[in-house]
């Protein structure tokens, strides 16, 4: 009669096939190629890259067929292949102001030079579904610009550096920059470390704490200085070789806020900054993590830290989904040891209080 | 049962993390050897199995098993949970090690939630999975703070929890993950085993070791430590008892799970250490329905 949970092995076994089988879906219809996935499903390859913290579409796109389009699963399997590849340096810091431009938008001039770029973007479609897309149909073709792609670009937050009217930030090449992903985060936790937290963060949890910020919670007057997407070299600079040498290009999204200024008797008045970046195009992360990395910065420029979104060991403590996603759903593991020693405890107590109630019936 | 060492899987290292990683991790576990009970940080990786499962005490366990290793997995006590089947076969798949079911053959055993009946010895070293490593979590959320608290040993908060306890209920309503003193400095928190096995920590000859994953903490227990359960002198420890022997072996000092047999209030408690049962049986001691289950 005692039916334990025996054969436990063989249950998962099964499962597991049932699940290969079950990703497959109908065999009658073709399956999806990870070439497909990266061209057609280039956001969420995007996303899965830049949370997985590892640039490669193609084990993205492999991690998202696996994970059957769940892509905090997606990441997951990333960032678990990633943290068994043995690394061999850190590159060059990469050029933003050297993007090759696909997109770039400021909001706050209505022209500058290089001028406004709108690129690939949904901002001014209607949300329409589009049913020429349920047989498909082949797109017409995008205008070409004739303007040279040499044309500079410059950083907003550059042309406002040449004022003084914006905060300046000169990398300090002497110090080094943590990694979160070698040693465990330290608070409080400096700008470096927060920020990689941030890129990594999952984007829903960053988004709606960005959003908060703009509802009052730790407001802090966000213009979107400039938000560009491109292509970038990577460097890296062999100790033998004492030069840097070009590994390849990265498509990257950046997104610079320009802030509520902050003066004081010995300062006069300036813009401040929060910035995001992504691999690919996140556009929606990106301005949220400027968001919330501003939020952050609290702290630092003397504001008062009130509101979630600056508080930064509730903000970084639960901004990794895949920290989050394992642990709630550990939940699902058997627990009735400890529910034992709960219904124990609470038989004792409910005894105890019977106990009285009987005797003061009986006085 | 005992399933003999093989050949671990190649394209992987020895029971999956890299050298460097093991070393890493080896060197916060001997700083948390050297100051029983204190949370030492580690540079916690990405396991392939998810964070709250186990991944502190799988990388603990990856790095100190060697190849003449014998592993036991338990979760809830039994060797065959589904948790504790995955993780001995992710060691016995990387590592190639032996792997067994029987407390007294295991060099290092894994645990989640309980600590084996049949006692420890010199020679093995006990890993214990921890999904929160901080005592005072639920009094002060803060990191921040609750290190400063543990600088200062700074545990008036815990006893006044208890207190309010008692207060309130008429007993320390404290079930499992029950606070302890490790060597008479450090709160410690057990991890989620019933206070039953609180007393088995205390100066146990087995290396305990804990480890904490997601939140990349490693801390430990020294052999022949002082683990003392938190109490008052008038309301001294105490542990869960059954008025009910184990239905298989008739045991009446293990720690026992209840079963729900029916809709209608049937249950029968049987012990959770499904190894301490097995033997037990083997050696002809049977509960009320053990001779039954043995045919």
């Amino acid at each position: 009669m005692y039916v334990a949970v025996k054969g436990g092995e063989k249950a998962i076994d099964n499962a597991h096939r049932l699940l290969a089988e079950e990703r497959r879906g109908d065999p009658e219809s073709p399956e999806v190629s990870l070439k497909q996935i990266d061209q057609q499903l280039s956001h969420s390859v995007d996303r899965v890259m830049t949370e997985g913290a590892l640039y490669d579409r193609e084990l993205a796109a492999l991690a998202i067929k696996q994970a059957r389009g769940d892509l905090v699963e997606a990441i997951f399997l990333l960032r678990a292949y990633r943290t068994t590849l043995s690394r061999f340096g850190a590159s060059e810091p990469i050029d933003t102001a050297k993007l090759l431009i696909r997109r770039r938008i400021s909001a706050t001039y209505k022209d500058l030079p290089g001028g406004q770029v709108l690129g690939p973007t949904f901002d001014y479609t209607h949300r329409l579904l589009d049913f020429s897309l349920v047989d498909g149909t082949e797109p017409e073709a995008a205008a070409e610009s004739d303007g040279d792609p040499d044309t500079p670009m410059p950083r907003v937050v550059d042309l406002l550096n040449q004022e003084g009217l914006i905060e300046s930030e000169d990398a300090d090449d002497d110090t080094p920059v943590g990694d979160v992903t070698r040693e465990a985060m330290t608070l409080p936790a400096d700008r470096d470390v927060r920020l990689q937290m941030l890129a990594r963060g999952d984007e829903g949890f960053v988004l709606s704490l960005g959003y908060s910020t703009q509802r009052g919670y730790g407001r802090n007057h966000p213009f979107a200085g400039e938000i560009r997407l491109g292509e970038v070299e990577v460097d890296f600079t062999p100790p033998e070789l004492g030069f840097p040498v070009t590994l390849g290009e990265i498509t990257v999204t950046e997104c610079q806020m320009v802030n509520q200024f902050a003066g004081s008797a010995t300062e006069p008045p300036q813009f401040t900054r929060g910035y995001g970046i992504s691999f690919g195009h996140c556009e929606r992360k990106t301005m949220a993590m400027a968001n919330v990395d501003r939020a952050l910065r609290a702290r630092d420029l003397g504001e008062d830290v009130s509101a979630p979104a600056q508080d930064e060991e509730f903000v970084l403590y639960h901004v990794d989904n895949v920290e989050a996603s394992g642990f709630v759903q550990h939940l699902k593991l058997p627990h009735y040891v400890d529910f034992q020693s709960e219904l124990d405890t609470v038989r004792r107590l409910r005894a105890d209080a019977q106990a009285r109630q009987a005797g003061v019936a009986a006085e | 049962m005992t399933e003999p060492a093989q050949q671990p899987l190649t394209g992987y290292n020895f029971a999956y993390l890299d050298e460097q990683t093991k070393r890493m991790i080896r060197r916060s576990i001997l700083k948390a050897v050297a100051i029983p009970g204190h949370q030492i940080p580690f540079g916690s990786r990405e396991m392939p199995l998810p964070y709250g499962w186990g991944t502190g005490g799988i990388q603990v366990t990856a790095s100190i098993i060697g190849k003449d290793d014998t592993l036991k997995v338990i979760d809830q006590g039994a060797d065959d949970t589904t948790n504790a089947v995955s993780i001995r076969k992710f060691f016995a798949a990387t590592a190639g090690v032996a792997t067994t079911e029987r407390t007294t053959e295991a060099t290092i055993v894994q645990t989640r939630h309980r600590i084996p009946e049949t006692p420890l010895t010199e020679n093995q070293i006990i890993v214990y999975q921890v999904p929160i490593p901080e005592p005072l979590r639920w009094l002060e959320p803060r990191e921040v703070e609750t290190r400063k608290m543990h600088a200062l040993a700074e545990y008036g908060p815990m006893h006044v929890q208890l207190y309010e306890q008692i207060a309130k209920y008429g007993r320390i309503a404290a079930s499992y993950d029950y606070p302890v003193v490790v060597n008479g400095r450090y709160l410690m928190r057990p991890s989620p085993i019933p206070k039953f096995d609180n007393p088995k920590m205390d100066n146990n000859p087995a290396l305990q070791l804990f480890g904490a994953g997601r939140e990349k903490r490693i801390y430990a227990v020294p052999p022949y430590t002082s683990v003392k359960s938190l109490d008052f002198e008038d309301y001294p420890f105490s542990v869960e008892s059954w008025e009910h022997c184990c239905a298989l072996c008739g045991s009446t000092d293990s720690y026992l799970d209840e079963i729900i047999t029916d809709d209608r209030g049937g249950k029968m408690f049987v012990c959770s250490d499904t190894d301490y049962c097995t033997q037990r049986q083997e050696n002809g001691h049977f509960g009320p329905l053990g001779s039954e289950a043995a045919e």
